[in-house]
């Protein structure tokens, strides 16, 4: 491994950064707005399970948090241990974002330090909820401020190339790119829907290891509920995103689509295979659908790979990342839905509870929403290859020159692997220690109804 | 003040607000770790210190954060210098504050009733090792270590760590610490109304004040050797060093009697303010020795007033807010005496 070129080897360490952080940061940005959304459920209807439902995401959420401030921090600093040619240069354009950034991070760990210890602290509960708001918009701001960042490097703007010489910057119009509003809404969307269905799948977990309080079964309809909505949002913001792709970084769309020749009335490849003199097999080949994906209309004609030079062409392979992705997205929608109708069904009469498929198919959320995150994330940065500034810098002109990052990968590679695993063995031990029903007897909540007597 | 000035004095506040609330969260460290597990007093110490970081400990990173996005974003070149050379010490202190910042969340927040002795000793040794690694940057500044040959950027090692300067800067971090943090939290015991803990908490805070001045001290001549120019500079603005001293004597006399602790640690802040600025004005206009000028690493004017807008417009949201934080917790003597419900 040590034998690569630092280019690579960057490339792979803030790639192993970015894998472990984006669970945490979309847990970071999503979270907070689904424990809003309990809290505010328990003040409305008057019903301490929502309270405690919140007060319960809360005291995990903390955990995780931390796993997120430190591989931010640590992605933080990495941009200008193994970036410094980029942050010297791009950072004349972009630096307003990054610097914002943490102003927005600073009122969310504020708020969310007195949110924790205040839950008895006021007599109204509502200004308790209220101090959840700087939280919730500062953890969606960082998302904005960084994945403008990002949408930089896919649509620069706001500066000019002179023989060489990057000048006229204006870091609005840089921040503000043709990338940001669909990046940064469908990050957000993202974010939401991975938050609320992990949430998903820990209830059903529980509900499928036999437990049969009225709790777990609130907490399994708040949250699917909530991961459906979201879920559809992402789908159509996704759609959203295609457009933008065609128009403005048409070899992205084209790579991940193996769109080559550049013509109207374009078929949507699905799925399929790849051999090695490029013929695909098994595909599933949809007419229009990828001229309707970039324009709406069949008539819109689709930019080709083969407008492009060789050496600036993505890989093909992130056709597997995307359509992955997309098949998975679906699923997020799906499988929610099954839920809604089974659970209108159950009211009229069928008693029985959950049938244990379909259980098993909601604990499946989680990991299926945090999949297609990654899936996400990935085809997003090898879709931008070979550019780290689309158009201006290439990956292979902006990393350190130093000979040790390969040790590093270890170094961070044992840090990640230790910081994830005693994470999930501190939230175990957290929610083993204290049971649900251990928790309401002391608060004085009734297990079934939920009022309090 | 032109745009360079500006900048580079808002990130020396930001660093220099994170060396006083970072200072004392590492000394808390160490000193829990020392006090529980070493001498095995009873947990009384342990539990102010508990008490006064729990809310607290997130916001002690982003002055870092803050300070190191900022500089990057002001003054460009620092990136390709600092961030080239620094890659494995860089890279290290990451690590340590990620097993320091995890950890500590994971015993406060985690349900384990008694506190374990491995997050103890992970908190204990990093509030050592962050502060004596952190601060050789700032030996490094002084120049002369990080050389750049036909476009590669390289740190000389043995140069850096045989030169008597870096470890000059350390001791002096060190020493600096354990004092800053040992002050705040006899203060913070007295109003506890812990006097046990204080006592102790006294002892450690006057202990640590003599090291303190003598490391002062040591690292002003060193800088002689290491950089006469930077000491002529030093020289000409004797007024700020001779306020730090003051301002020191006076704080060790008010903890020495007992009386007025909470000046006594407003005075410290003062100490180290005068001796910080005095330091970093004497420095300019180099952020990096004869390689990096305030002057020539500039970023362009359209991004420097937006950086200026964007951190007077932060300010607005986060004084605000900090002072909300500190009413809640740190000024909140119910909380402080430890009677509020503990956490969700």
């Amino acid at each position: 491994m040590v034998d690569l070129d630092p280019v690579t080897l960057s490339r792979m360490l803030t790639g192993l950064t970015l894998i472990v952080h984006i669970v945490f940061a979309s847990i970071g940005v999503g979270v907070p707005l689904m424990i809003a959304l309990a809290e505010w459920r328990g003040i409305r209807k008057n019903d301490p399970h929502y309270t405690l439902l919140a007060r319960r995401w809360a005291r995990g959420f903390v955990i995780s948090v931390a796993v997120g401030v430190v591989t931010g921090t640590s992605i933080g600093l990495q941009l200008s241990l193994l970036w410094p040619t980029f942050m010297r240069v791009a950072g004349q354009a972009i630096a307003l974002p990054l610097f914002m950034e943490t102003f927005a991070f600073f009122v969310e760990a504020i708020f969310l330090g007195i949110y924790l210890y205040t839950w008895e602290r006021f007599k109204k509960p509502m200004i308790h909820l209220l101090l959840l708001i700087p939280v919730v918009l500062g953890s969606s701001a960082s998302a904005f401020f960084i994945t403008s960042l990002n949408a930089f490097m896919n649509a620069p703007q706001g500066f000019t190339l002179k023989n060489g010489v990057f000048a006229e910057f204006k870091p609005l119009v840089a921040m503000f790119n043709p990338a940001t509003p669909t990046k940064v809404s469908h990050v957000l969307a993202s974010s939401y829907t991975a938050s609320a269905g992990l949430l998903a799948g820990i209830a059903a977990y529980s509900l499928l290891r036999g437990r049969k309080e009225a709790y777990f079964k609130k907490a399994l309809k708040l949250t699917v509920i909530s991961t459906f909505v979201f879920a559809v949002s992402t789908a159509i913001i996704g759609d959203f995103s295609g457009k933008f792709l065609a128009k403005y970084q048409p070899e992205k769309l084209a790579a991940g689509e193996w769109h080559f020749e550049t013509t109207d009335r374009a078929p949507l490849i699905y799925g399929g295979v790849m051999d090695e003199s490029g013929s695909i097999k098994y595909a599933i080949k949809i007419p229009y659908a990828l001229s309707i994906l970039a324009g709406n209309s069949p008539n819109t004609e689709v930019i080709g790979l083969n407008e492009f030079p060789v050496d600036e062409r993505p890989s093909l392979k992130i056709h597997y990342l995307f359509d992955t992705m997309v098949t998975i997205g679906g699923l997020l929608v799906l499988i929610p839905l099954i839920y809604m109708f089974r659970h209108r069904l159950s009211r009229k009469g069928n008693k029985r509870g959950y049938p244990k498929w379909l259980l098993v198919c909601l604990v499946l959320l989680g990991p299926l929403a945090m999949a297609a995150t990654e899936l996400g994330w990935l085809y997003a940065e090898f879709g931008r290859q070979p550019w780290i500034v689309r158009g201006y810098m290439k990956v292979a002109h902006a990393a350190t020159t130093q000979d040790t990052v390969g040790y590093m990968i270890i170094l961070f590679l044992a840090l990640y692997i230790v910081l994830c695993l005693s994470c999930v063995k501190v939230l175990a031990k957290l929610f083993r220690n204290k049971d649900v029903v251990e928790e309401m007897r002391e608060l004085g909540i009734h297990a079934k109804g939920g009022m309090k007597p | 003040m032109s745009y360079e000035v500006v900048g580079i004095t808002i990130l020396w506040t930001f660093l220099f607000g994170y060396l006083i609330v970072a200072s004392v969260d590492f000394g808390a460290g160490f000193f829990s770790y020392y006090t529980a597990v070493v001498t095995r007093h009873e947990n009384k110490v342990h539990n102010i210190i508990q008490r006064y970081l729990t809310p607290v400990w997130e916001v002690t990173n982003v002055f870092l954060i803050f300070f190191v996005v900022g500089l990057v974003g002001f003054f460009p070149d620092t990136a390709y210098f600092y961030g080239t050379a620094l890659l494995v010490p860089g890279s290290l202190a990451i690590v340590l504050l990620a097993l320091r910042g995890a950890y500590y969340a994971y015993n406060t927040y985690g349900s384990s009733k008694e506190n374990d002795k491995i997050y103890m000793t992970i908190y204990g040794a990093t509030g050592l090792l962050l502060p004596a690694a952190l601060s050789t940057i700032l030996a490094l500044s002084e120049g002369g270590i990080i050389t750049e040959t036909n476009g590669k950027v390289r740190l000389d090692w043995i140069q850096f760590f045989s030169n008597p300067y870096t470890w000059s800067v350390v001791i002096l971090a060190l020493v600096s610490v354990l004092y800053i943090s040992a002050m705040f939290l006899s203060y913070y015991a007295k109003r506890a109304e812990d006097q046990h803990s204080f006592e102790l908490l006294r002892r450690y805070a006057l202990f640590w004040s003599g090291p303190t001045i003598l490391a002062c001290v040591f690292v002003f001549f060193q800088i002689n050797r290491q950089n006469p120019e930077h000491f002529e500079n030093m020289l000409n603005m004797s007024w700020m060093f001779i306020a730090s001293l003051i301002c020191f004597l006076i704080a060790v006399y008010f903890v020495w009697k007992k009386v007025n602790l909470g000046w006594a640690f407003v005075l410290v802040m003062l100490q180290f303010a005068f001796a910080w600025y005095g330091y970093g004005r004497s420095h300019l206009p180099y952020i990096l020795y004869n390689q990096i000028s305030i002057y020539e690493s500039f970023t362009n004017e359209t991004m420097a007033i937006a950086l200026i807008i964007a951190f007077i417009a932060g300010l607005f949201i986060l004084i605000p807010s900090l002072i909300l934080l500190l009413r809640l917790f740190l000024f909140d003597s119910k909380y402080v005496r430890g009677h509020s419900p503990k956490k969700g």
